[in-house]
């Protein structure tokens, strides 16, 4: 089944981990992707960093990735925790995990879920560059690593 | 009348990010309330003008222009989105 949660503060990696599985023992293979604020975007330094997002349907559009996943796949769990508020730069976004018997599941699944969210899960970052608040352009490349899923 | 809710660049350039507005008679779709918001001052036809990126979505699912609208309903414009 699939955990989703939007919060503001940071999370323990390893213990959401470990949550996953805990008291599992069908569990062969665990997959995570762990995304963070990076100094710098398109050669410009980045001080800080502001996700918006649309409560309500942010948590829908990520239950509905995840059950698309479930649905791709034979999965176990699905985890996906994202950030929202102020960050700075290191800080943890994005937490995927993704539990399966065997591995190729939970690779691709994380993958996938990585992908989707980057194109249809609302949240929006601005950053804060020395010329002032910018918000970011959505990439095509973006839209090209979620379509080859199609 | 229906919600509508603006998010992130769009809100900042319309400088609202909520308001209520009367649905046109008939039986409207999301591209005759973007006809109605067009009609407004500069900065509604310089937000959605053509060449300008942006989603929208009926009741938080994603939705396209010739989706239907009823009264009560909660629509959202915003531009592509860019989290993860």
């Amino acid at each position: 089944m699939a955990i989703v949660r939007v919060q503001s503060g940071d999370f323990d990696v390893g213990r959401e981990l470990e949550a996953l599985t805990a008291g599992r023992h069908d569990v062969g293979a665990v997959a995570s992707f762990v995304g963070l604020v990076r100094d710098a975007n398109d050669g410009q330094p980045i001080r800080a960093m502001t996700l918006e997002h649309y409560p309500g349907m942010t948590e829908s559009a990520l239950e509905d990735i995840c059950a698309q996943a479930h649905s791709r796949w034979k999965l176990i769990e699905t985890l996906v925790i994202h950030r929202i508020g102020p960050l700075a730069p290191g800080d943890r976004i994005v937490l995927v995990g993704t539990a399966s018997a065997h591995r190729g599941e939970a690779f691709a699944a994380c993958e996938f879920i990585m992908d989707y969210l980057k194109t249809r899960a609302p949240f929006w970052k601005k950053e804060d560059t020395p010329d002032g608040g910018k918000w970011v352009d959505a990439r095509e490349s973006d839209d090209q690593a979620a379509q080859r899923w199609d | 009348m229906v919600t509508v809710l603006y998010f992130a660049s769009l809100r900042e350039s319309l400088g609202v990010s909520r308001e209520q507005v009367s649905l046109p008679p008939g039986t409207p779709t999301v591209s005759e309330l973007l006809d109605a918001l067009r009609s407004r001052d500069g900065r509604w036809p310089e937000a959605f003008a053509p060449g300008k990126s942006w989603r929208v979505a009926v009741n938080q699912q994603m939705a396209s222009l010739a989706t239907p609208l009823r009264p009560g309903d909660e629509v959202a414009f915003f531009p592509p989105v860019t989290g993860g």
